[in-house]
């Protein structure tokens, strides 16, 4: 961990105002993920700018009927707000999938979005990686790559995005807003992470100083049919090999409205909007989530330790919808989370 | 929060705790954080050490850019092996008690690069966070050479080991005829099983801390260790110290599981910087060095099994083929165990190494045995089918009586019993006996069992205990507690032998100012530590009785030794237990301060040696699969154990407890990810490196079937720290094929494999 | 052979970032500590203030063995800045219970036997405290789930279940 200074920014502006004065400055939020890297090296920011004063850890309803969370609303108080757990439960669930208890309460909504990749060349800094150093090489292809990507990815880099909420967060189409230099603006979930391309050093579509404000979560919520189905080598506290968000609106057995995203097969959460029409009007059965399955994966590129992801993605998915369409959204060791009265 | 409760006094009906489920007496030090692990003892003026490693597996160092490291206010020193001292220079200076043949490495000796992570560089600042940064920014210059670190293009190459270690028995020459016998079988199987390298990871962290101590050259060296007489006998050779130099102290030690039987490379280079600098320095690894030390090493195990019509085993073939690094010949017992588990008249086994561009494999948790049982019971799992008997008929149809690999009988074995009462409490019998036949929902569930056996060995030990006139009693040996229950166990022995209540009895270890023990490691301590406390306390009893004869009136004149009991508090004749005295009025009256005695034990080699001594279990699985999505649930274990006398049912069980989540996280969870471009374990970190967690443990039986055997040492123990991992890997994976029909032979049996 | 040196791109700073006053309130106490922002509150614990009750088993947020309270909540003092923490109540294990004043998990761990070696035992008692103050954990499966962020490599977890669970179930009995 390289030398850094402190600086706990009292208003919004003045973050953004302290992130700009510095070339080499970072934000840091709950430091889940930053101080980490910061240990491994993969990160050396000169100058850290401290967030929790800052006022955004609300969750409040937004006139237009979402719901609005706070940059800085912790993980652990969004999965156990009483509003997202009625209103967003597929939300809740994804949350607390992820990462450990410890995690989740320390860990930010904001911060979420801004992990980066468990790859384990970008952690290492013995092996070449483009992301950390761009132009060095990608190691994990033709090295060990289990946990990476099969959707989207480039020839400069097969890293996955990690996190589990945000694999929900792209399935309930949610807008982040952020505050910069130039103001604030809005940015539609699926654009906020990037796919590698040839630039994999940049994870999402910020531009410099931006700061993450709030995540707002459309009016609709697909409180009733959905499941987060998380496959992990471990049962709990573990990174996920495939997870998929699922969820659909139903008028009778006829699906009206569906969403579909996935996390661990690609550079950002995967959401496939055409699979998800080709759900929408369809009787909810194995035959139509089959064939929602197939046409997510069909361009999915394995390599030497990953292709299993995509026969598993594929099931992972039919099952996903066939738990959302039943009403039994968990599986495994949280099968529980949502039976909290 | 704040609402306390007083501890809850033990209640015990006399002094007899041998065999008692006696809570923990290190319990309250180790619940409330009191209990001091090696990186913590913060003395005045301590200095930190951070290890630089190197990122490549083969080559050498040409270059050391350590002047702007060192122009950093507060970093120290830079060393290296362009500026360590001229130490010890022949190999055995470097030997510790358990190496195995060849060149021990020597850190920061020289520039050439053996493995990835090896130790380049040790940077020495005044805090913590500035040698860490100081490290970071160290720049060196490699040259590399082409490594091989890739096992599975040895099998060509392998050689038999003409060095070995401690413990270490070659493959008994073979009997019978396997070629034919294999071959004019109805009934036979053959295949190959695979482990990558997996590592201990104990939770805490090798660490040293030297306390400089300013009167000459003396230290106090705190150490994460196994054996603090093995790492003072390492560092005195090595540094040319005499031992009143280098005192090696471990009270608490965070786990071992092996990795710190030897003395590892943070604590030569802590005694290296403490010496040179005379100043008190910590040296702790962080986890990813942690993948530097030794680990199971990958193996790949060809098994031939084939049986008649009946199910009698007619021809076992087992080889082995092992890494091992280009500079020591590391070894351990996988196969021989296929020579003796079962009864059979052909057998033939082999074991060879195959060197790489790593460091060295180290013993890890039931060593050899581990990854020899796997095999062997997957492998016996597989032939039951081919012949169509159940899986535990066959075993029984095949138990060994007597040990062919040694023609002896054993000593005790009541593996039997742990068949039966094992597979009684599974409800074995509810098992159908096809693949893929029974099942609940998505989940196909699977059961499968398998059998293990461990050696029982006891080793020489010395202990000291000392009496005081108000009635307490202090035993020591330098053994450890790595949380096997020592301090727990030593206390309960000393307690009842002398007849004082537990808490009059002090157990104290991990010192070399303390008598001699061994290493604590393959399931000896309780059996060569226990044997000298024991001795030891009845050289006090014999001092006591003797005192107890000289008090005016005595009850006890004439009595020998064997004539009285020592039970609660007192000193009573057999024939008559009313005549008796307190042992706490024996010193007053005397008018001493207190009685001492120091004793030596050794095993009964010419006793011992008519027989086979070894414990074994049998485990039985349940899996749950997800037929589709390929997650494996362990959600029932029953883990029978017969392993002499069990002192303490309450540590014991919980000795087979993690045992058992052993064999889950190897069976489903652990290797580690060896990229052979780089020739570096990828996964090199607790987040990728899996072991279990909470939610992955469900429900585990413990059955302690007890054994009387005075065979194996007067307390009659064989240490259970081992056999309860062995059989569970091998018992979840042929669990795991009952349910889906699929054979997972590569460990471990990860999604992948079943998708 | 080929060349290949290894080191960050950047040359060593001379200019480290100074050293700060900070407060930090720890089991009801305040402790005055002169230290860099590069000073994690784990560090500041274990190596400035001898607080070596917490433990360090990984150093990344992967084994919860350095698990402390915030403001009754469990978290990673390996991922959190000492800077980050000023003005907070911290509970360590030290502020649980003493050898002599046993908090009445540190009891059931003893009654349990749930833990061998002890070194991921402080992380684990603090992270139970954590739960059960969240409330959301009744059941056995509950429980694991809500440890699973405490690895035991002694592999003590059905101990420690069973400990937990005694204390859970008292707290539900005395209708907390």
């Amino acid at each position: 961990m390289n030398s850094f200074t402190y600086f706990p920014a009292a208003a919004v502006d003045l973050a953004v105002r302290e992130k700009v004065a510095h070339s080499n400055a970072a934000y840091i939020g709950g430091g889940t993920n930053l101080v980490d890297l910061m240990k491994e090296n993969v990160a050396r920011p000169t100058h850290l700018i401290g967030l929790k004063h800052l006022p955004l850890a609300a969750i409040e309803n937004t006139t237009d009927g979402g719901l609005r969370l706070g940059a800085l609303a912790t993980n652990a108080d969004t999965a156990w707000h009483p509003e997202v757990e009625r209103r967003y439960p597929l939300l809740s669930q994804a949350i607390l999938a992820g990462a450990s208890p410890q995690l989740r309460n320390m860990a930010t909504d904001g911060g979420n979005l801004m992990q980066r990749t468990r790859c384990y060349y970008f952690y290492d800094l013995a092996t070449p990686c483009n992301k950390r150093e761009p132009g060095t090489g990608c190691s994990a292809i033709g090295g060990y790559n289990r946990i990476h990507a099969i959707l989207g990815a480039s020839e400069q880099c097969i890293a996955t995005h990690p996190s589990d909420m945000c694999v929900a967060l792209a399935a309930l189409a949610t807008t982040v807003r952020v505050s910069g230099p130039n103001g604030e603006r809005t940015i539609r979930f699926e654009d906020f992470h990037r796919l590698p391309g040839d630039q994999p050093e940049r994870d999402n579509t910020l531009a410099d100083g931006e700061l993450i404000t709030s995540l707002d979560l459309p009016p609709k919520g697909f409180a009733t049919n959905y499941s987060y189905l998380k496959l992990r080598d471990r049962t709990s506290y573990a990174f996920a090999l495939v997870s998929v968000a699922a969820a659909l609106e139903l008028d009778g057995n006829t699906i009206t409205d569906a969403r579909l995203a996935l996390g661990g097969v690609a550079h950002k959460p995967w959401r496939d909007t055409a699979a998800e029409a080709l759900l929408i009007g369809q009787p909810a059965t194995a035959d139509t989530f089959r064939r929602a399955a197939a046409k997510v994966v069909a361009g999915a590129q394995g390599h030497a330790h990953n292709a299993f992801k995509i026969e598993l993605a594929k099931r992972a998915i039919v099952r996903a919808f066939k738990q959302a369409t039943e009403m039994t959204p968990a599986t495994d060791s949280n099968a529980f989370l949502n039976s909290n009265p | 929060m704040s609402q306390t409760i007083a501890t809850s006094p033990s209640i015990h009906l006399g002094t007899d705790y041998i065999g008692k489920p006696t809570s923990r007496v290190d319990g309250p030090a180790k619940v409330t954080g009191a209990a001091k692990y090696a990186a913590e003892f913060n003395v005045p003026g301590l200095l930190y050490g951070y290890i630089v490693s190197s990122p490549i597996a083969k080559g050498k160092i040409t270059k050391i850019h350590a002047e702007p490291v060192l122009t950093l206010p507060g970093v120290v020193r830079v060393f290296s092996h362009e500026n360590v001292p001229s130490l010890a220079w022949f190999d055995r200076s470097y030997k510790d008690d358990v190496a195995p043949g060849g060149s021990p490495f020597r850190p920061l000796h020289e520039p050439k690069i053996r493995f990835s992570q090896q130790p380049v560089a040790l940077v020495v600042a005044d805090t913590f966070e500035l040698a860490r940064y100081a490290a970071s920014v160290l720049e060196i210059e490699y040259e590399t050479e082409a490594h091989d670190t890739d096992l599975e293009t040895k099998r060509d190459n392998g050689y038999e080991p003409a060095r070995g270690k401690l413990g270490w028995v070659p493959p008994p020459p073979p009997r019978g005829n396997s070629n034919d016998a294999y071959h004019n079988a109805p009934h036979q199987h053959e295949a190959e099983y695979i482990h990558l390298a997996q590592h201990s990871n104990p939770m805490e962290m090798f660490a040293t801390t030297v306390e400089w101590l300013n009167d000459g050259q003396k230290m106090n060296i705190f150490d994460k260790t196994q054996g603090a007489y093995n790492v003072q006998s390492y560092i005195t050779k090595v540094f040319g110290l005499s031992k009143e130099e280098a005192r090696v102290i471990s009270k608490y030690t965070g786990g071992g599981f092996g990795s710190g039987l030897r003395p590892q490379h943070q604590v030569f280079l802590a005694v290296l910087a403490a010496l040179d600098l005379q100043r008190s320095v910590r040296v702790s690894l962080t986890r990813q060095q942690m993948f530097s030390l030794g680990h199971r090493p990958h193996t790949l195990q060809y098994l031939k099994l084939a049986a008649d019509d009946n199910g009698a085993l007619a021809a076992v073939q087992h080889a082995a083929l092992a890494e091992t690094s280009r500079f020591e010949d590391f070894t351990e017992n996988v196969v021989n165990w296929s020579g003796m588990l079962y009864q059979c008249e052909n057998v033939k086994l082999d074991y060879q190494l195959a060197e790489i561009d790593a460091n060295s494999p180290i013993d890890m948790r039931a060593p050899g045995a581990a990854t020899g049982s796997f095999a062997l019971e997957s492998a016996m799992d597989e032939l039951a089918y081919k012949v169509g008997i159940d899986p535990l008929e066959f075993r029984l149809l095949n138990y060994a009586d007597r040990d062919q690999n040694l023609k002896k009988p054993f000593s005790s074995k009541k593996l039997r019993e742990c068949y039966h009462q094992g597979a009684a409490k599974f409800g074995w019998d509810k098992r159908t006996p096809k693949p893929r036949s029974m099942r609940e929902g998505n989940w196909l569930i699977g059961y499968g069992m398998a059998t293990g056996v461990w050696d029982a060995t006891q080793l020489n030990a010395s202990a000291k205990a000392c009496f005081d006139a108000d009635g307490r009693l202090t035993v020591s040996s330098a053994s450890n507690d790595i949380g096997t229950g020592t301090y727990t166990i030593m206390t309960q022995i000393a307690a009842q032998t002398l007849g004082l209540p537990l808490e009059a009895v002090t157990f104290v270890l991990g010192d070399t100012n303390l008598p001699e023990a061994p290493v604590q490691g393959g399931s000896m301590t309780a059996a060569t530590v226990g044997t000298a406390v024991q001795a030891v306390c009845r050289a006090i009893g014999e001092k006591l009785l003797k005192l107890a004869q000289q008090m005016a009136d005595s009850p006890l004149k004439g009595a020998n030794f064997e004539d009285v009991q020592f039970v609660n508090g007192q000193i009573r004749r057999n024939e008559d237990t009313k005549q008796s005295v307190v042992i706490r009025d024996i010193l007053p009256a005397a008018g001493e301060a207190q009685v001492e005695a120091e004793t030596s034990t050794l095993p009964d080699l010419l006793k011992q040696s008519h027989y086979s001594l070894h414990s074994h279990n049998a485990v039985f699985a349940e899996v749950k699969v997800d037929e589709d999505l390929g997650t494996v649930h362990v959600t029932r274990v029953v883990n029978a154990v017969a392993a002499g006398r069990i002192l303490n049912p309450k540590t014991a069980r919980s000795q087979v407890l993690g045992s058992v989540v052993w064999g889950i996280s190897m069976a489903l969870m652990e290797e580690s990810m060896m990229d052979h471009g780089f020739g570096r374990y990828m996964n090199h970190n607790l987040a990728e490196y899996h072991i279990p967690v909470n939610a992955d443990i469900h429900n585990i039986e413990v059955i302690l079937v007890e054994e009387e055997d005075d065979i194996v040492n007067p307390l009659g123990v064989k240490g259970i720290g081992e056999i309860g991992l062995l059989g569970v890997a091998a018992a979840i994976a042929n669990a795991v094929f009952h349910a889906t029909g699929k054979r997972v032979r590569n460990l471990p049996v990860s999604i992948d494999k079943l998708v | 052979m080929s060349q290949v040196s290894h080191a960050l791109p950047t040359r060593p700073s001379v200019s480290l970032a100074p050293t700060q006053a900070v407060t930090l309130r720890i089991n009801g106490q305040d402790h005055l500590l002169q230290i860099a922002p590069w000073t994690t509150l784990l560090d500041a614990l274990r190596e400035y203030l001898d607080l070596t009750g917490t433990k360090k088993g990984c150093d990344h947020g992967q084994c919860g063995a350095c698990t402390v309270l915030i403001n009754g909540k469990r978290i990673n003092s390996c991922l959190s800045l000492a800077v980050m923490q000023q003005g907070e109540e911290i509970t360590t294990i030290e502020g649980l219970g003493t050898e002599e004043q046993l908090h009445p998990l540190q009891q059931a761990f003893i009654d349990h036997d749930a833990f061998q070696c002890g070194y991921c035992t402080p992380g684990q008692i603090c992270s139970a405290v954590g739960l059960i103050s969240e409330g959301r954990a009744r059941t056995e499966d509950e429980v694991r789930e809500l440890m699973s962020g405490n690895l035991c490599r002694c592999g003590a977890y059905t101990n420690i279940l069973n400990a937990v669970m005694e204390v859970v179930r008292n707290e539900l009995k005395t209708g907390s």
